[in-house]
């Protein structure tokens, strides 16, 4: 098993690096001299064209990028953001926690919400509930997350005035951009727990339970729910990227002072540092996640576990909506 | 005439897919009794697994339906006690093994686990008495202790149908319903599996119900054997009747289509013209009189009723009626 | 040497009559399913609105009123005007072009790239396989929002911009069916078959491997086009890809954004349009699923 752990983990250094490249150019493309970003429009072309020197804007492409992954690898510096000339990497640190943590909070309302919900429906098929349920769940894939957050706000702050539409200071704080961002996760799992519920119920074996005299409900609890759980895990651990991402827009719109917010206005203002580092980090946090769900799907399922596959595990995408 | 164990009268069972009405089983009689072996022979979509899910109410019933009949079980009517009075006689009274091993155990959950979950269910017994019980049980179908945790994938298509049994008779059930369990095991496998099922059929006196499409294993193992065809039993008797007194055109026509070894060797083998009849949309007389080749005018008209050669043998035939009748 | 020919256009004309015969079972199949229906049917409706916008809308996208700014719903305006005197309404028919055309584009260029990355991945396999799903693998570590955002960044604002962003951020999620299908079916002995015969490799992909691994390809195609325009209407949120005026609804809403204490229609309208436009996707795409492999029903 940690062999296997190991070998994935190995494995995530070439992607890294290849995504670094990625990132790294392009910014490289992209428009605007950095210096002239930091500078001003106002300063004057020498001092634009020392300052590139300095920065050793002139050098080739490789060097450039070599110097980077270096200072990145040796001394963790992701570089300086030109608008706080702080380094990025503090930039990220003071951010990170309140994304994750909203991140997170989403995930568990998806889940809480979307298996029971998904198992309802499916030993229900076809009825009322299932029907209900099922359009529901696709209304909250359909739905703009960015939408959903300002109609939020303009429902329960502005009319309402029960919650407060900005700010991340408390818990009454989280409860409109968790709803957001969690909506959409909670339809997507409900989606997923259905078919997979309904996949396995079909099986030889729950008619074995059925027959040794089990109830119902332990039918579906403990026989059907725990081979159907295996590939949820998978769902709700990308949900949990899938989060990362909803979260750029949705803490914009709620002035959440997070690496999603970060990065909107990092893009905005062509802080480039700061947006390169941003995608790095969001990269290697989701393959850090991403191997979390693998592993934890490798002990899920004995069938894996006793033989720590070389084959990739291969992940549901059909139901994933980003 | 020992005791009779089990007695299904007059059981109709259908399927309701789309606009389709799937008539599977339409009208049976089957008597077993205590530590009798009773085989279900037929071929594949005659009903026979049908007859063996309606006995522990396992037909799904948004498709399915029981149309009529009664199941009687030590004076209980299976097909009208409560959900929770059948779930006592699951598993605990009379258990049932599944075709497939391959996909009938919960590749989640251990085999000593599974064995254990049936006793813990019946029996008020601690996990701890439970988990020695079924180890007694894993034992005596002749795998090891030792794979007590060990997962279904681990083991083989044979011993995978072993653990199978296990399950089955770990609460010592009066009857044991086996639906082609050894349909998909390799000849050697099957064998010892037979010879498994015999024993502990000895040695816990169970009563059987075998299905199988396969005459040989019948000889070996079975006491009495019912034809099935279209959801129907067409001939019935005990298993040295019908195997010397074949009456009945179709169980005549299976028993000529086993290739032999002895004798003319290089005949065809002999096979029914036809196929069985769409269960959708079922002939008005004898379910088999468009593939017989005996028939009389009668029999596309008239469905055909019980007749008694001797106490022992009946079968579902206009043209022995009409023997009987001159002779 | 004719008797032969004679059976050879017999089997020919059985085989045309089998697809056919398929193909109207899977119309039929779809048919049936109501809610599926209704998805198709919404799309016809906006891909006719979208190609007849300038008879439909009843005024121009553009035509701007500053004396009847922010006017909320009325029978003049059907859906209010915005912070500019412009009537939403229109704005929104027209923006049905736009959105459309990032949706089909981007999927297009996602299905186009990914697939092909993906059938060689998985037709020649071994180091081709490796170096390919490695450089998936590179854009999958990156959340498809993050990605799309930042190749826009990178390129700089504009249509055209905007679709190939969306449309890159779907390639590994085409290249991954793709391939997973391609596998499925190069396992299967006809392929072997084929090979023995002698029949080329591109003629086996093409002709062989590819119209097997269609089905679950057209689903994601169609679900893909729901994503892409719920990424372009992401990315002009924000201010990159499309630029105004051009009426994108995602660009109608963030425009809206700064109004929504007082004027709440203009940010209500392009979104539930949006909505609407993604579910009836989805619907249409759910019922093809169920209809090309009634298997997987749900």
């Amino acid at each position: 098993m940690y062999r296997y752990i190991l070998n994935r983990i190995l494995m995530m250094i070439p992607v890294l690096l290849g995504v670094s490249l990625v990132v790294f150019s392009m910014i490289f493309i992209a428009p605007g001299d950095p210096a002239r970003i930091i500078l001003g429009d106002t300063a004057s072309e020498e001092a634009v064209q020392e300052l590139r020197e300095e920065m050793g804007l002139n050098d080739s492409f490789v060097k450039q990028y070599v110097r980077y992954i270096k200072n990145i690898v040796t001394k963790g510096d992701l570089g300086t953001s030109y608008i706080t000339q702080r380094s990025v990497t503090a930039e990220i640190a003071d951010r990170w926690p309140t994304t994750m943590l909203l991140a997170v909070m989403s995930v568990i309302l998806g889940t809480f919400i979307g298996i029971p919900a998904g198992i309802i429906s499916a030993t229900r098929q076809y009825s009322i509930l299932d029907n209900l349920a099922m359009i529901l769940a696709l209304i909250g894939v359909s739905m703009p997350n960015f939408w959903q957050g300002l109609m939020l706000i303009i429902v329960f702050s502005i009319h309402l005035a029960w919650l407060p539409a900005s700010g991340f200071y408390g818990p009454i704080y989280w409860i409109l951009p968790v709803i957001t961002i969690g909506t959409g996760t909670a339809a997507t799992i409900t989606r997923m727990t259905r078919s997979s519920m309904l996949e396995v119920i079909r099986q030889d074996y729950i008619t074995t339970a059925r027959s040794k005299g089990n109830k119902e409900s332990t039918v579906i609890m403990k026989h059907a729910l725990k081979n159907a759980l295996i590939p949820i895990i998978t769902v709700i651990g990308l949900q949990l990227g899938r989060g990362l991402g909803g979260a750029i827009l949705t803490e914009s719109i709620f002035s959440i002072p997070g690496i999603g917010k970060l990065m909107v206005d990092s893009i905005k203002a062509r802080n480039y540092p700061v947006v390169q580092g941003g995608v790095l980090f969001i990269a290697i946090a989701f393959s850090f996640i991403n191997l979390f769900v693998d592993i934890l799907y490798a002990y899920a399922d004995p069938r894996i576990k006793s033989q720590y596959s070389r084959k990739r595990i291969k992940k549901n995408s059909e139901v994933c909506n980003d | 005439m020992g005791d009779i164990l089990l007695k299904i009268e007059d059981l109709a069972v259908s399927y309701t897919t789309d606009n389709e009405k799937v008539r599977a089983v339409n009208g049976i009689n089957i008597i077993v009794e205590k530590g009798e072996t009773v085989g279900l022979v037929g071929e594949t979509g005659a009903g026979k697994t049908t007859i063996a899910k309606a006995i522990l109410r396992l037909i799904p019933t948004p498709p399915g339906k029981i149309e009529r009949g009664r199941i009687i079980f030590e004076d209980k009517d299976l097909l009208k006690i409560s959900e929770h009075e059948i779930r006592k006689v699951r598993g605990n009274e009379i258990s049932m093994i599944f075709q497939d091993p391959m996909t009938s155990l919960n590749p989640v959950i251990t085999v000593g686990n599974q064995i254990a979950e049936g006793i813990r269910i019946h029996q008020k017994v601690s996990k701890a008495k439970a988990e020695i019980l079924a180890g007694e049980m894993l034992e005596m179908v002749g795998i090891p202790l030792e794979r007590f945790n060990e997962y279904p994938h681990q083991f083989s298509g044979g011993m995978k149908q072993r653990v199978v049994i296990a399950i089955a008779l770990a609460c010592n059930p009066k009857l044991l319903i086996a639906d082609e369990p050894t349909t998909a095991l390799d000849v050697t496998i099957q064998a010892q599996v037979l010879e498994l099922m015999l024993k502990l059929k000895e040695d816990f006196n169970t009563a059987m119900i075998m299905i199988t499409h396969d005459l040989g294993v019948v000889a070996e193992i079975c006491d009495k054997v019912a034809i099935v065809y279209a959801g129907q039993i067409v001939e019935f008797g005990t298993v040295k009747e019908v195997f010397k007194n074949t009456a009945h055109p179709y169980t005549k026509g299976l028993f000529a289509a086993i290739p032999s070894i002895s004798g003319q060797k290089l005949k065809r083998l002999h096979h029914i013209p036809g196929l069985m009849p769409d269960p959708t949309n079922l002939p008005l007389g004898c379910q088999f009189s468009p593939r017989c080749n005996c028939k009389l005018e009668c029999c596309d008209e008239l469905p055909s009723e019980d007749i008694y050669i001797n106490e022992n043998h009946f079968l579902k035939c206009h043209l022995y009626a009409q023997k009987q009748k001159e002779g | 040497m004719t008797e032969m020919l004679a059976k050879n256009n017999e089997v020919k004309n059985k085989v045309k009559k089998q697809k056919k015969s398929q193909f109207k079972e899977i119309c039929m199949r779809f048919s049936k399913n109501k809610l599926a229906m209704f998805g198709m049917i919404v799309i016809i409706l906006l891909i006719i609105m979208a190609i007849f916008a300038p008879f439909i809308a009843p005024y121009s996208y553009d035509e701007q009123n500053l004396k009847r700014s922010n006017m909320l719903p009325s029978r003049q305006h059907l859906m209010g005007t915005d912070n500019f005197g412009r009537d939403i309404f229109s704005r929104i028919i027209y923006g049905s072009r736009i959105s459309l055309q990032i949706g089909f584009i981007a999927v297009g260029i996602g299905v186009l790239i990914g697939g092909t990355l993906g059938s060689f991945a998985a037709y020649y396999g071994g180091v081709a396989d490796n170096i390919i799903m490695r450089f998936i693998d590179v854009l999958l570590a990156i959340p498809s929002t993050l990605l799309a955002i930042s190749i826009a960044a990178a390129l700089g604002p504009g249509l055209t911009n905007a679709m190939i962003a969306v449309g890159v951020g779907t390639v590994p999620n085409y290249a991954r069916v793709v391939r997973a299908s391609v596998l499925t079916v190069k396992e299967q002995e006809f392929i072997e078959a084929a090979r023995c015969i002698g029949v080329k490799d591109h003629n086996i992909i093409l002709k062989h491997i590819l119209p097997n691994a269609m089905a679950p390809l057209i689903v994601q195609a169609t679900i893909g086009v729901a994503s892409a325009i719920l990424s372009a209407a992401a990315l002009s949120f924000i201010g990159l890809g499309i630029q105004p005026p051009i009426p994108e609804w995602g660009a109608m809403l963030s425009a809206g954004r700064t109004y929504i204490r007082d004027y709440w229609h203009i940010v209500t309208f392009p979104g539930v349009t949006i909505m609407f436009t993604i579910f009836s996707l989805n619907l249409f795409g759910d019922g093809l699923r169920d209809a090309l492999d009634p298997k997987l029903r749900r």
